[in-house]
Order: C-alpha cells, then sequence, then structure tokens
C-alpha cells in the first residue's frame, strides 16, 4: 500500500509540481510564524520575534529546498531537465542533429529490420509446446551424407527406443481434389499417425489419427487444415465425417487443423491422410521418409541419442535391412535446427553484417559529439566553473546522446517496420517461418535494447572527453589550444571505422565474385527458352493397365502438336525445382555379395528424347529410343559421375546394374551422357540414370512436361495446357516455371544475402567517408594556427597538402591493415555461401583496400585544399 | 538550557514523532515543540529533518496529512497517526527498549 501510495503521490507531484512547492512553502511558512508567535508570547516586539524566528529555522530558503528534494520523483524530474536542456541544444544545432539522428535511424532501423527477419527463424523457439523437443531423427552415413527414413526403421526404433513420447514418419503427397469446383492439385502429407501428437498440437475440430486408421485396409480418413476448410467447405462445422474426392478416391474428413497451426515439415500442407504402411510392404525399407519424434520429459539429447543408436543398430544386426549396413549413425537434432540447417549460416552472416552497420554508425555519431564537444568546450568549462559537478556533466552528456539514439531508434523502427515485409519478400523461398516475419515485442524489445547500448557506447567517450579535469580549465581561446587528446581518439575512430568497412566490403566482394562464378556455371543442359511444369494421371481413374502411360503419351503428343514448339518430353523429376528422388542402385555381381555401397543415385524415369530437348550431351555410346519399350531388354543411360565412380577405367556401355529393389530388374548401360546439377548450382555433381518411363517397373504418377519453343516459349503456356487438357480435363497442370527463372532461384539465398551486404557494404562506404572527412576537416579548423605556422616559415601548399594527405592516409592504412585482420576471421562466416572463391582471395581484399584508399583520398581532398589556402598573415596575427 | 541540545539521530526521530502523534494530530512546528519540551530540551529539533521526516512517513502511510486554516487565515499541515502508523509504533517501541536495555546493561558491565 505504501508503495502504491509514494508511487502516486510521485507522480502527482510530478505532475503539478508548483502544488507541491506551494504546499511545502506554506508548511514552512507556518513554521515561522508559530516560531515567532512563540517568541512575541515570551515578550518580543513583533519585528525582533520575526527576526530571531527567521534565524532560529536556519534559513526559510533552505529548508524548502530541503524538504522539497525528498521523494523518487526528484531524480525523474531532474532528467527531465536534463532532456529538455538537451533537446534545445540539438535543436540549436540542426545540422549536426539531423546527420546524427539519420545515421542511427539508419544504422538501428537496419538492425532491427534484419533481427525481425531472423528471430522467429533463428531464435524464437517453434510455435508448438515445448517446441524443443521436437526432433528431426537423422540418419549419417559415415561420409557425412544424409539418408532418408524408412518405414521399417521408424517401426524398429517405436517399438525399441523409450526417450521419445510419440514418433513419425511422413513423406508428401499431392493429391487432386475433385468436386463440384475446378479440380485442384494440394499439397499434403502421408503420416504415419503419431504425427500431430509429435508436434504436440491436436486437431481443433475432430479427432486425430489413431493406430487403426493408419493401418494397410482401412477406411480412408483426411484432416484438413484450417485453411482449405475455409476455402473448400466455406468453414462449415458439419464437416466432420463428409466425404471428399482426392485422387479420385474418397476420403471422409475427421479433423480440421486450429487456425493458427503452422506445419513446419511442410509449410505449403493443407491436407494429411495416414501413411498406412505395411513392414511386409516392398516398400518398407524404402528410404523416402522423413522421420520426426517428440523427446520425453526430462530426458537428455545426449541419453536419446544413444538410445536410438543401440535400437538401431540392432534393428539392422537382426533384420539385415538391404538398405542398411552396420555404420550409419543417428542424431537427433532439434526440429528448428533441422529446418534452419541450410539458411543459418545465410542468416547469420547478414545478422552479422548489419551488426557491422551499426557499429560504423555509432563510431560515425561518436565522431560527431566528440567535434561538438570540440566546439562546447567553452560552455562545458562555464558551467564547472558555476559549479556544476563533474558527474551531473557527464550525466547531461549522456541524456543528450540518449535523446540522439532514442529518436534514431524509434525512427530506426518505423524504418523496420516499412522495410521488414520487403525484407520478407527479398528472403529465398525455401526460408522457413518467412510468414512469421513482423515487428512484435521481442523486435521492439531488441530495438530498445540496441538503441541504449548505441545511446551508452556513442555518448560515454565524447562524455570522458568532455569533461576531463584538464578540459573544464577554462581555455584562453579555444582554437589555440592543439585539443591533442579528442583528436588522437578521433583518429582511433576512423581507424576503426575503416576497419570495419572493409570487413563489410570484403564479404560483399567475396559474394559477388562467388555469384559470378556460380552463374558461369552450366547447370549441365540448355536452360534457354525451355519451359516446364507438372501434370499428373490421378492413380484412380487410371488404375487400368497402361492408362497412366496412355495418358501421358497422349499428353505430350498433343504439346508436341502445339504450333511453337519445338520438341517436349516428360520426366519422373526435374532438375532445380526441388525434386529429389533417389534410389540405391547395385550394379551385377555374384549374388552372395552384399552391397557394399548404398549410395544415393538419382532416377530419372523419361520419355526417349528428354536428353535431346534438354540438350544434355551424349559422351558415349546410344541415347534411348522410342524401342525401348516395356517388352525390350532394359536399358539405361547413366552419367559421367556415375561412370566414373562405379566404372573406373573401364567401359561402362554393356554393364549391368539393378535399380532400387535388389531383386529388381538388370538393365544394360547403353549410354553415357553429360553430368546435370539437380538439387542446386552450387550442390556437388550427384550420380544420374536415366530409363524410358515404359521400362521402369513402377508407374510415376506426377511427371514434369519440359518444352523448348521456338520462339517465346512463355506465351506458349495458354495453349500447352489447353493440350494437356484435350486429353483429360480432370488433370491439374502445376508448377509452370520457365527453366531461367529455376536456374535464379536456385542461387536465391545467395543473392539474398549478396544484395542485403552490397546494401550494407554502400552504406558502409559512405559512413565511413564521412568519417574521414568530418575528421579530417575538424583536424584542419583545429591545427589553423599551426598551418598558419608552417606556411610562414616557408612550408610551400604542396606541403601543406602533403601533410594533410599523409595524415589521412596514415589512418586509413592503419584501419585497412587492421581491417584485413578482421575479414580474414570474419569471413569463416561466410564460407558456407562462397563457391569457387577462397575466403581469403587475394583479388577481393586487394580491391576492397584500394577502393577505401581512394575514397579516403577523396574524402580528405577538401580538407587538404582548405588548409592550403590557410592564409598565414591571418591566422598569426591574433 | 544546562544540557548540550542533541541533533536527533536518524530513525529515533521518526519514532519520536509517531510517540508524539499518539497522543493528538498536530502540525510540525508542534510536533518539533512537544519532542523538546518532552526531552527536556535534550533534543534539539531541525526544523528541515522534521518536515522532511514528516514527508517520508507520510508517503510511508504512517501518517495522514490534512490541510487546516487557522485563525489568521494560514493554511498549516495537522499529521495524524494512521493504523499502520500506530502498529509501527507499537514495534519500535518494543524494539527501542530492548536496545536500551541491552546498551543499559553494556555500560553497567563496562563502569
Amino acid at each position: 500500500m505504501s508503495l502504491w501510495r509514494r508511487l502516486t503521490r510521485g507522480i502527482a507531484d510530478l505532475r503539478d509540481r508548483t502544488r507541491r512547492d506551494r504546499d511545502t512553502a506554506d508548511e514552512v511558512a507556518h513554521y515561522l510564524e508559530q516560531l515567532a508567535q512563540e517568541g512575541i508570547q515570551r515578550g518580543l516586539a513583533p519585528e525582533q520575534a520575526r527576526r530571531a524566528a527567521r534565524l532560529a529555522l536556519g534559513g526559510e530558503t533552505q529548508v524548502r529546498e530541503q524538504v522539497g528534494r525528498y521523494g523518487w520523483e526528484r531524480g525523474v524530474a531532474s532528467f527531465l531537465e536534463d532532456l529538455r536542456y538537451a533537446w534545445r541544444g540539438l535543436r540549436g544545432d540542426p545540422g549536426f542533429s539531423v546527420v546524427a539522428i539519420v545515421t542511427l535511424a539508419v544504422g538501428i532501423g537496419g538492425a532491427t529490420a534484419i533481427f525481425s527477419a531472423v528471430h522467429p527463424i533463428l531464435f524464437a523457439s517453434l510455435p508448438y509446446p515445448d517446441g524443443d523437443r521436437v526432433r528431426a531423427i537423422v540418419e549419417t552415413h559415415p561420409d557425412g551424407s544424409r539418408g532418408a527414413a524408412t518405414f521399417g526403421m521408424y517401426r524398429g526404433l517405436s517399438e525399441g527406443a523409450r526417450s521419445f513420447g510419440a514418433l513419425s514418419v511422413f513423406r508428401p503427397w499431392r493429391p487432386t481434389l475433385t468436386g463440384p469446383d475446378h479440380p485442384e492439385r494440394l499439397e499434403g502429407q502421408r503420416v504415419s499417425a503419431g504425427y500431430f501428437r509429435v508436434l504436440g498440437v491436436p486437431p481443433s475440430r475432430g479427432r486425430d489419427f489413431t493406430e487403426a486408421d493408419d493401418r494397410a485396409g482401412s477406411a480412408n480418413v483426411a484432416i484438413v487444415s484450417d485453411a482449405l476448410w475455409r476455402a473448400r467447405f466455406g468453414a462449415d462445422p458439419a464437416v466432420i465425417g463428409r466425404q471428399v474426392t482426392l485422387d479420385d478416391a474418397g476420403f471422409t474428413v475427421i479433423g480440421v487443423m486450429p487456425a493458427g497451426f503452422e506445419n513446419l515439415p511442410a509449410a505449403a500442407a493443407v491436407v494429411w491422410t495416414p501413411l498406412k504402411y505395411a513392414i511386409t510392404d516392398g516398400r518398407a525399407w524404402g528410404r523416402h521418409l522423413t522421420l520426426v519424434g517428440r523427446l520425453g520429459a526430462g530426458i537428455e539429447t545426449d541419453a536419446a541419442v544413444a538410445e536410438l543408436n543401440a535400437v538401431g543398430q540392432r534393428v539392422v544386426r537382426e533384420q539385415r535391412p538391404p538398405t542398411y549396413d552396420a555404420r550409419v549413425a543417428w542424431s537427433a537434432p532439434s526440429l528448428q535446427q533441422e529446418l534452419t540447417r541450410d539458411v543459418r549460416p545465410a542468416l547469420l552472416a547478414v545478422f552479422a553484417a548489419v551488426g557491422l552497420v551499426l557499429s560504423l554508425a555509432c563510431v560515425n555519431v561518436t565522431n560527431m559529439l566528440l567535434a561538438r564537444g570540440v566546439r562546447r568546450r567553452a560552455e562545458f568549462a562555464l558551467r564547472a566553473a558555476l559549479g556544476a559537478a563533474r558527474g551531473r556533466l557527464t550525466r547531461q552528456l549522456l541524456t543528450e546522446s540518449l535523446l540522439l539514439s532514442g529518436i534514431g531508434g524509434g525512427l530506426g523502427v518505423i524504418v523496420a517496420a516499412l522495410s521488414v515485409r520487403g525484407a520478407a519478400a527479398l528472403t529465398p523461398a525455401g526460408l522457413p517461418r518467412s510468414e512469421a516475419v513482423g515487428v512484435d515485442g521481442s523486435v521492439l524489445l531488441f530495438a530498445l535494447a540496441i538503441t541504449t547500448l548505441a545511446g551508452v557506447t556513442f555518448g560515454i567517450v565524447p562524455a570522458a572527453q568532455a569533461t576531463g579535469r584538464d578540459r573544464l580549465a577554462i581555455d584562453r581561446g579555444s582554437a589555440r589550444i592543439a585539443g591533442g587528446g579528442p583528436r588522437r581518439v578521433r583518429g582511433a575512430l576512423v581507424v576503426v571505422q575503416v576497419a570495419l568497412a572493409l570487413v563489410l566490403l570484403v564479404g560483399s566482394g567475396l559474394l559477388l565474385r562467388s555469384m559470378r562464378r556460380l552463374f558461369a556455371v552450366s547447370p549441365g543442359f540448355v536452360a534457354t527458352d525451355l519451359m516446364t511444369m507438372q501434370i499428373q494421371a490421378s492413380p484412380l481413374r487410371f488404375a487400368e493397365a497402361g492408362a497412366t502411360a496412355r495418358f501421358f503419351d497422349e499428353a505430350l503428343e498433343a504439346v508436341r502438336r502445339v504450333p511453337g514448339v519445338a520438341a517436349a518430353a516428360l520426366t519422373s523429376q526435374l532438375p532445380l525445382s526441388g525434386d529429389r528422388d533417389a534410389y540405391g542402385v547395385h550394379l551385377e555381381r555374384p549374388p552372395a555379395q552384399r552391397p557394399d555401397d548404398d549410395r544415393e543415385i538419382f532416377r530419372y524415369a523419361v520419355s526417349p528424347a528428354y536428353p535431346a530437348v534438354m540438350g544434355i550431351p551424349l559422351r558415349a555410346g546410344r541415347m534411348l529410343a522410342a524401342d525401348d519399350r516395356g517388352d525390350a531388354p532394359p536399358v539405361v543411360l547413366v552419367n559421367e559421375s556415375f561412370a566414373r565412380r562405379y566404372f573406373p577405367g573401364v567401359d561402362p556401355i554393356g554393364r549391368r546394374l539393378r535399380i532400387g529393389p535388389v531383386d529388381g530388374p538388370l538393365y544394360s548401360v547403353v549410354g553415357v551422357v553429360g553430368d546435370v546439377k539437380q538439387l542446386s548450382l552450387a550442390g556437388g555433381v550427384p550420380d544420374a540414370v536415366y530409363t524410358t518411363t515404359s521400362q521402369w517397373r513402377f508407374e510415376d504418377n506426377v511427371m514434369s512436361l519440359v518444352v523448348r519453343g521456338r520462339t517465346d516459349v512463355a506465351s506458349l503456356v495458354p495453349a500447352i495446357r489447353a493440350a494437356v487438357w484435350s486429353v483429360d480435363r480432370d488433370q491439374p497442370v502445376v508448377r509452370v516455371a520457365a527453366m531461367e527463372d529455376l536456374l535464379d532461384a536456385s542461387a536465391a539465398e545467395r543473392r539474398f544475402v549478396l544484395v542485403l551486404f552490397q546494401l550494407f557494404g554502400a552504406a558502409a562506404l559512405v559512413l565511413t567517408a564521412a568519417g574521414i572527412y568530418g575528421m579530417m576537416s575538424g583536424s584542419v579548423a583545429e591545427r589553423t594556427r599551426e598551418i598558419g605556422l608552417r606556411s610562414a616559415v616557408g612550408a610551400s601548399r604542396a606541403q601543406v597538402v602533403g601533410f594533410v594527405l599523409r595524415q589521412g592516409a596514415r589512418l586509413t592504412l592503419l584501419g585497412i591493415a587492421i581491417g584485413v585482420g578482421g575479414a580474414v576471421a570474419g569471413s569463416r562466416l561466410l564460407e558456407a555461401m562462397l563457391y569457387d572463391v577462397s575466403r581469403l582471395d587475394l583479388a577481393t581484399y586487394a580491391g576492397v583496400a584500394a577502393l577505401l584508399a581512394v575514397v579516403s583520398l577523396i574524402a580528405c581532398a577538401t580538407p587538404a585544399w582548405r588548409a592550403a589556402r590557410i592564409d598565414p598573415a591571418r591566422t598569426l596575427r591574433v | 538550557m544546562p544540557a548540550p541540545s542533541t541533533e536527533v539521530i536518524q530513525g529515533t526521530l521518526d519514532l519520536m514523532i509517531l510517540k508524539t502523534l499518539s497522543l493528538q494530530p498536530l502540525h510540525g512546528f508542534g510536533i518539533g515543540r512537544r519532542i523538546e519540551q518532552v526531552s527536556q530540551g535534550v533534543f534539539k529539533v531541525n526544523p528541515g529533518s522534521l518536515l522532511t521526516a514528516l514527508q517520508r512517513l507520510e508517503r510511508a502511510g504512517l501518517v495522514d496529512a490534512e490541510w487546516r486554516i487557522t485563525e489568521n487565515s494560514r493554511r498549516a499541515r495537522y499529521y495524524a497517526l494512521t493504523r499502520k502508523g500506530r502498529r509501527q509504533l507499537r514495534t519500535e517501541t518494543t524494539d527501542w527498549r530492548q536496545r536500551a536495555a541491552a546498551v543499559a546493561r553494556l555500560l553497567k558491565a563496562e563502569g
């Protein structure tokens, strides 16, 4: 209660200081009157009594001040006074204030915007209960490569590993939803029953999947997202139990996920259905699933990983699955780590870069404050002489710098709020949680923290400088004093600026060179005038043997007949599109011998013309031909990388191999084709095999169409789509993209980092130039007399110019030297994003150093010229 | 005055104010005079300290303040003990007696 009283009284007194002053004055006056009254009663004359009373009281004003000082709000009031004074000071020097505030707004705004972009991805916990317990379970091979999970191992681990409350495997599912509306291909997932229990988010309507739903042969059920529920079912609460048609099969909707649910393992998914695998399935040990788990409460990661490995090894020993050997190891990183594995280096690098920009901004403002401090030396000396304590002056100066950073930070947050959507739009498409990017409480807290930190950082040095004991002595004509102290500090700051800028610019330079190299890389095919899209045949409608193949054949024929189309082909997976369809390959060998190499090989089932349409060159043997049908002997093309690895020094033509299961048919190698970048331009070349669709033993019901146009191929898209629909109008055509755009997208992450680094680098260059210029012109102004003296004793103009330039050059070179050290250390952060460029690339370092030297020279030129024009006669007359 | 006046020790001043107010509400001057009279001039009360102490006690909720108009129509601030102040006075009195007794015993033993 008394705390409340203290607070409310304090605030009331703050709001109405005059009332409090009046009260105190009245009380003291009453006291005085009583004292005097007492004197009169003792027999003194009224006048005498009053004088005696004043003496006894010990000064009315002093008592009033003593009483008035009581209360916490006095501190606030004096802070407000400081603030008012600081505000007047800033308004009185608008040039300085505007530049300082804009510099800070850019620094703080940039840092805040980047923080708000990286925060939900790198720092905020996942939007699940106990989000850090949601783990990805990853299998790693001895060579560091990772393998996809298998259903068999999921079953083995579920039965044996007690550390996890729930485990689940899933794979993508892209069913076509048909009904009264147009057909729509949905993004979805086939999941084992525990999926939503692993994430810890149950459906908000209806029920979750049960083990019974997940058994082969049980009824088809589906859970839909809130978005799909609203878009396709009109948010009808009676949707539970409704039948929907997915891929021409009936599914019962059993649940709707909550509105805010973020499905991070597959962000685009809007529909889920049970996996329904059985351990007896041929695909039970196929590596094509993803495994996640929820770590049990109170269980350490180390213990869980140890258990996973023990159980996993036991499964491998006892069941001898064909796709495992004894050397596989398991780990359980958090889902967050796993999701951000690829983007983390890029985001950290960008975050570090914006930190450098903020530091530069702070250094610049420090420098400006120092210069201002020199101008205000007389003012401080006067205030000190009038009795202002040193601490009081320091506090005043810190208030000023905090006010500056506060205004800059406020503007910065506005800048960040405006630019953050733009920043999010610039982020690569693969960035997880990009929709969560925005200015929220933690972002504001971050902004407040860096604003305060910045204010104190750039305020403390100038404050110490300005109030240093010797500074407070009143100078006779401050221009006469050389002021070596602050100049040394300012010189050091310029060195710091040059060093920071160099680190940033080296980063941008390295990224720029990587980008150039990357775009010079051939993807292994001709990307120009190539249009791609995905078509599919729903498995039920085309259940009849050969119907799917017939649909694809007819669709391809129809597309080829479209005027303007030069050539077209189908492929089961498309390079650089995010497709990743890999199989194990086993060379023909005596049956007793266990396959010793189970690398993942990209498998393409294609129409025979595919390599030709793509422009993939033939290196040996022959291409696939129309005759390589289901009834002909199976043949396969391998790529050069495959040939090198599996047939070193021998002719691969005529060799035989199995793809996928060890009991599958043997394919004869008939040709070797050039390597193609499947996953990304920068990714190493993976091994690949190509078969015709008719000789592949499973039917792919989703195929990518590649079309080469005679003219502008993009304009052909409507005609191509119409051609596909002329065969079957219920089959969706999706993922329409020009190959060149896919190529660009493959470098999107690097481009994102590069664009930001270039932006930051440019800002750094401007700030540094401004810093050097400010320092040098300040120095020339302060040393007018010295320079005048030099001229008077015979220094030529050239010598004076040289004298100034030398001073600038010394600082710049020192900064460059320190910066190179920093860049050598800091470029480690960038290493993951460099392509074919060493992080210690000499040309980049030399180029950046030269650039900074030139900029510094230009920044020094004006002050040097001004120095040369100093008239010795005028400066020495004083 | 025979004995030299002593500045009141911080803390004891609060106790003395509370004790004085436990008899009746008073203004600042009245409190100071009463303390001086009862202590027979041993304690001399500094007006600034006294008024500041009253502010402190008021903020702490131990006393309430009230403006009254005096006969010659001046504003005077009267202070009265609150329920909380009365409790505080009891505990502080007990506390003080214990300390004083202990100090007295100590001095006797030394003597």
